[in-house]
């Protein structure tokens, strides 16, 4: 009994190796066969290792160390996500509590949330004329929309009897809201930052590769000019693993923010 | 001057056509220091009722009046105990009560605050809880921080809503016996909704049953002048109390019962429409 637990753990712990292994035999199948222009891994590895031994190192504007062009981004990431926050957060109280809000907003954010990144870098630019401007506008506007339907659903669930306790206290619209209904609504908030987050992430790329700003998207497009396709290999993983670990950090905050049982 | 008056209290949800009326009528006068129990059937509009006197919710006819002035919504002035505590998760019990006491005393110091928070949990015997959070609390626990809440906002009128209502029979009869010697000794102005007889007799100086709905409306009402302190075990024996127990749930079975479908005032009306048409 015990040792098939044992057994089972181990298996568990293991699995993911396998997972990973079956990919890069596939990675190295197709670059052996039918894809020549793709480098093995063992290749992209060689070209790569600078840019990872040195992760901070600067040796021109386009040459950098993969942490620094991480780091690069998501400098601009936060930038854009934090006016994500700022305007969604208003937004979605203001549905939450208002059905007129929520009637005449509601169709237009249904309409607005599939657009695309590539579309709105356009208009951005139309609009600010500059691509950081443009970049911000363009990661705000894509990554804002989790975070508007989750707090307006949130707001939403509040249980009523909180609300009539806040009425019994006489409590002002001021207190009412940060006293019951900012604490009542934070969890589903906070699954709406995750989510956010995750998008903004996922706009910067498209948005650097456009705007050709310094970062792991512009690096990627321009080592994609340059012949150097390990590189590109280099920048997705790295993307991939800052993604895991931005997804990784928020669900711990919102766990610390849940309570234990709600009712 | 009454601490609590109700006149032609009405109140109906949902509009036109599809509109059921929940109370009717209601006539209600509480006197300071008086304990009223209103018992009656589930679904009959007994929160409705407590909602209105609480003032969260506006009647569609009749006035509310405390102490012979119009009632203006709600506030700290009447302590509700919710059915379902309504405690807010994220702050401990202290906290919980501590929000109320903010409010009503807001240029108390924070000594003369906390004093007053502790006062209050060591009434309900639940001081050493304290920096529990709701969830951390059993049912009988989580409803004591709300009678510490409601009361120690030192309010004029103590309101309950089927304060018990969710607890196990046992929990219950504790907490019963608590309320009972809590207002012994504040002696404020209290009502309580339930749906337990036995509870409006243990604990109230009278008893009004409600009718069932829809249209509910207040029946004849019961003087109980059992002396305090009260003692469950040798009251079950008491004649006065059998006695009052038999009336309320006489009425609340007899007159006060949900009406049936096909009463016989209803097909004279539909005879009468049938002949307009065919005239």
């Amino acid at each position: 009994m015990d040792f098939k637990r044992v057994k089972d753990r181990v298996w568990m712990l293991v699995l993911p190796f396998i997972g990973f292994a079956v990919i890069l035999g596939l990675w190295s199948l197709v670059a052996s066969t039918f894809a020549q222009n793709l480098p093995s891994p063992m290749k992209t590895w060689e070209v790569s290792k600078p840019y990872i031994v040195e992760p901070f190192a600067k040796r021109g504007e386009l040459d950098q160390g993969i942490l620094r062009f991480t780091w690069y981004s998501l400098v601009l990431v936060a930038k854009g996500y934090a006016l994500a926050l700022i305007l969604g957060t208003p937004l979605g109280f203001l549905i939450g509590r208002s059905k007129l809000f929520a009637r005449g907003l509601d169709p237009v954010i249904q309409l607005l949330r599939p657009v695309s990144p590539l579309a709105w870098l356009p208009l951005g630019l139309v609009l600010f004329q500059k691509s950081q401007p443009a970049a911000l506008f363009t990661i705000a506007v894509c990554s804002m929309w989790p975070t508007v339907l989750n707090t307006a659903l949130g707001v939403r669930a509040i249980p009523k009897d909180y609300i009539n306790v806040a009425r019994m206290l006489q409590l002002s619209p001021f207190q009412t809201f940060y006293k019951v209904l900012l604490p009542a609504a934070l969890p589903y908030m906070f699954t709406g930052f995750r989510l956010s987050l995750g998008i903004a992430w996922l706009v910067i790329v498209a948005v650097e590769m456009l705007t050709g700003s310094p970062g792991v998207g512009g690096f990627l497009w321009q080592e994609y000019n340059s012949l150097i396709y390990e590189h590109i290999l280099l920048c997705i993983v790295t993307i991939g693993l800052v993604g895991l670990l931005l997804d990784r950090g928020m669900k711990l905050l919102e766990d610390r923010l849940r309570p234990a049982e709600v009712r | 001057m009454s601490a609590l008056e109700l006149r032609g209290v009405s109140k109906s949800y949902g509009s036109g056509e599809h509109a059921t009326q929940v109370l009717r009528n209601i006539n209600l006068k509480v006197e300071k220091g008086d304990f009223v129990a209103i018992v009656g059937y589930s679904g009959a509009g007994k929160t409705t009722l407590m909602s209105i006197i609480a003032g969260l919710c506006k009647a569609d006819r009749g006035d509310v009046l405390l102490n012979d002035k119009a009632m203006k919504g709600p506030g700290p002035d009447r302590g509700l105990v919710f059915q379902n505590y309504s405690l807010l998760p994220w702050l401990s019990a202290f906290d919980n009560i501590m929000l109320a006491v903010n409010q009503v005393f807001k240029d108390w110091t924070l000594e003369q605050k906390t004093a007053q928070v502790e006062k209050f949990l060591a009434m309900v015997k639940l001081k050493d809880a304290a920096k529990k959070k709701p969830h951390e609390l059993s049912g009988g626990m989580r409803q004591r921080v709300s009678v510490a809440r409601a009361l120690a906002t030192n309010p004029e009128m103590l309101l309950m809503d089927e304060p018990l209502g969710a607890l196990d029979a046992l929990t219950r009869a504790t907490l019963q016996d608590e309320i009972e010697k809590i207002w012994r000794v504040n002696r404020t102005t209290a009502v309580l909704i339930t749906n337990d007889v036995d509870e409006g007799i243990l604990l109230a100086d009278r008893i009004i049953p409600l009718s069932a709905g829809p249209g509910a409306t207040l029946g004849p009402e019961f003087r109980i002048d059992i002396p305090r302190p009260r003692d469950r075990k040798a009251m079950v024996h008491d004649l006065e109390f059998r006695s009052i127990r038999n009336k309320v749930i006489g009425y609340l079975l007899g007159p006060g019962a949900r009406k049936k479908p096909g009463k016989p005032d209803a097909p004279m009306v539909l005879a009468t429409q049938a002949e307009e048409v065919l005239a």
